[in-house]
């Protein structure tokens, strides 16, 4: 083990090495940060839920925490609880047997909270419409902010859309407070 | 072990069914097919239905075969009164097409909850008022030290809903029953009329992880509906896919066992071996999960040079930084503590369930229908099947380290074979419409073999579709596997299982 930590001590970050995709997240990088900052302080807590994914949104919300992506280098974290909670990131056509679930970890969440829907099938119930199993899209169930369409989006998507949310709450604060 | 094969000499065959063989079955014929399931005669493949008639397609060492029971009087004979591992797949054709089960011992309802707002919604009554309400009675454990602990629909971390109930003495699990179909979507009645295509992405979207195997699988099952081969270099490419696909799947597993341990550090290496395998992917065919990209007649995409040096780079890298990671593991004791005699399924209940998959093979199964009955291109290539007999949570990180070096293998055989030609097949060719068509098709994902059954008709779109996750056998032996160790260590159980939700609530 020492050897490897060691050998990880050493070697420069995995964290996007130079690719496409360098730029852009450097970008989201510095914005999210002031974002963040400035509307919460140091940290965004959010709450996955999956409310009848197929499991390929919540693989592509892990990947936000593996060493690429790293969304705590933003302040961004993924909590247990929906108590803990600022955003809800829900995926999944709402099933009719995850609906009351997903309602009452909504209602669990305290204010001031965003909802962002992840992936088509959040957004539009995608190739699941029109099941008799199927309450509907999430927005039919709690309001919804933002969503992030992709099936699934890739996981530079979702910490994007993590972005735009964040510029959307504080532009709306601003107003608010002039 | 020939019982099968008699049953299939003496009873008439239906003639539809590609590429096996199926029975048209009496009551007798049923009952005594379920008999033999029980005395460990047989493996049950699946059990399925539809509004006039029941199927289970079964296998012995010497044969696979379909056996169909019409139901003119909306019940057929229970299968899991004398063979458990039948049970949950019973009680789900009675909740979506509302035929009995005769005798069988479970009068719960399964996926269904009571919140349709419609009962038996596939079945030939289908529009009859939901009861409603959300009732469901646990199984018990009595006793003055007991309690109990509900965990989900909305779990902790960022996985599936389901529900589990432990019942426990202190720290210690007495029992713990599951409860499913929190995700159930209604697969089976959105294919009913799909086209081809459509039904296609719905197969590719039953469980996302697995999402080429399931492609493969639904792919598979129609070419022999329609007597059609595909492309030879479209099924070295498919086989490429569904070897990546299982190697991002079990780096991604290590590491969450290792993390459920709270040992992060060989979470974060796994975690960035996975993320390379599904970038690798996407510069090979397009998509980090390759969603969409096996379909009926072939692949949707060719694999070009640029792709193919991506893949061989990602061997090379695999190869030399995975075995450090084995070394991590295997050397850490604090882990080992954990994993070590956590978490034990018997050989004997694995064999029972006929469990696939690394649950299977970590408890002393060799199954791997890549092997046995085996399908192209794998026939042909070099690869082992690890086994392990421990059967603890050790054990199926062993089975998942050894898989990993295995994909490997084959990933450097498909490259340097991957013959030329033509990619994809025109299922639109005249010869291709048939009265009605039926194929199954079983396909090793990386958590154990998918079945797809499907049925056409002579436009080529589907009449009725069933598709069985490999996790319908392994769920319930996660219950029996955690009696007895302590709360705590259910993550680590569970992880090790990673059975699919989806998969499983269709």
């Amino acid at each position: 083990m020492r050897k490897l930590l060691f050998k990880s001590l050493l070697r420069s970050p995995l964290t996007e090495p130079a690719s496409d995709d360098q730029a852009k997240l450097d970008e989201v990088a510095s914005k999210l940060q002031r974002a963040a900052r400035r509307r919460l302080g140091r940290s965004l807590s959010i709450r996955e839920v999956d409310a009848g994914s197929c499991n390929a949104c919540e693989l592509e919300i892990h990947a936000l925490n593996n060493a690429y992506y790293d969304l705590e280098r933003f302040g961004l974290r993924f909590v247990a609880s929906p108590r803990h909670a600022d955003v809800l990131l829900v995926t999944g056509p709402v099933t009719k047997n995850m609906r009351q679930a997903l309602e009452r970890t909504y209602q669990a969440t305290p204010d001031p909270k965003w909802v962002v829907a992840v992936g088509d099938c959040a957004a539009n119930c995608g190739v699941f419409a029109a099941s008799y199993a199927c309450a509907g899209p999430v927005s039919a169930i709690i309001p919804v902010d933002l969503e992030v369409q992709g099936c699934p989006p890739p996981p530079i998507k979702i910490l994007e859309g993590l972005l735009t949310l964040l510029a959307a709450t504080n532009a709306a604060q601003a107003k608010v407070g002039a | 072990m020939a019982w099968l094969g008699e049953i299939m000499r003496q009873r008439p065959l239906d003639d539809v069914l590609r590429p096996y063989a199926r029975v048209i079955a009496d009551k007798d014929t049923w009952q005594s097919a379920a008999g033999r399931l029980a005395m460990g005669e047989a493996r049950l493949l699946s059990l399925w239905a539809e509004p006039d008639a029941v199927h289970m397609a079964l296998e012995t060492d010497a044969a696979l075969a379909v056996m169909s029971l019409a139901c003119p009087g909306g019940s057929f004979p229970s299968v899991g009164r004398m063979y458990r591992p039948a049970l949950r797949l019973e009680r789900t054709i009675r909740d979506l097409y509302g035929l009995r089960p005769e005798g069988c011992p479970d009068d719960r309802g399964w996926l269904d909850h009571g919140r349709w707002g419609v009962r038996h919604p596939l079945g030939a009554g289908a529009d009859a008022p939901a009861v409603g309400g959300d009732t469901y009675a646990f199984l018990t454990a009595e006793g003055p030290p007991l309690h109990q602990i509900p965990v989900g629909p909305v779990h902790a971390g960022i996985i599936e809903p389901g529900h589990f109930r432990f019942s426990a003495n202190g720290e210690t699990v007495v029992r713990l029953e599951e409860r499913l179909g929190y995700v159930h979507k209604g697969i089976d009645g959105l294919m009913i009329g799909a086209n081809l295509e459509r039904a296609a992405k719905l197969a590719a979207r039953v469980s996302g992880d697995s999402t080429v195997a399931y492609s493969i699988a639904f792919a598979r099952a129609v070419e022999a509906a329609l007597g059609l081969e595909a492309p030879r270099r479209s099924v070295w490419l498919a086989a490429l896919m569904a070897e990546l696909e299982r190697l991002a799947n079990h780096l991604g597993d290590i590491g969450a066992i290792a993390n459920d341990a709270s040992f992060s550090l060989l979470h974060a290496h796994c975690g960035i071996l996975r993320e390379q395998v599904l970038r690798t992917s996407a510069v090979c065919f397009g998509h980090r999960l390759m969603m969409d990209r096996v379909v009926p007649g072939g692949v949707a995409v060719d694999l070009s040079s640029e792709g193919a040096g991506a893949a061989r780079a990602l061997v090379r890298t695999i190869e030399r930084q995975f075995p450090e990671l084995v070394e991590l593991y295997d050397n850490t004791t604090s882990l080992q503590d954990r994993t070590v005699a956590t978490g034990i399924l018997s050989p004997a209940l694995a064999r029972q369930y006929g469990a696939g998959g690394f649950v299977g093979r970590a408890s002393g199964g060799s199954r791997d229908v890549r092997k046995a009955p085996g399908y192209a291109p794998y026939t042909g290539l070099a690869f082992d099947v690890p086994t392990r007999d421990q059967g603890d949570v050790d054990a199926r990180v062993w089975v998942r380290i050894e898989e990993v070096r295995q994909s490997v293998r084959l990933v450097g055989q498909l490259l340097d074979g991957l013959p030329g030609g033509p990619v994809r097949a025109d299922l639109s060719r005249p010869e291709f419409r048939k009265p009605t068509a039926e194929g199954l098709a079983l396909i090793e994902g990386f958590r154990g073999d998918v079945l797809v059954w499907v049925r056409l008709d002579p436009d080529v779109n589907v009449l009725r579709c069933h598709l069985r996750d490999p996790s319908w056998f392994q769920w319930p032996l996660l219950e029996a596997a955690i009696e007895g160790n302590i709360v705590a260590d259910f993550p680590l159980c569970n992880k090790s299982f990673n059975c699919s939700y989806s998969g499983h609530d269709l």
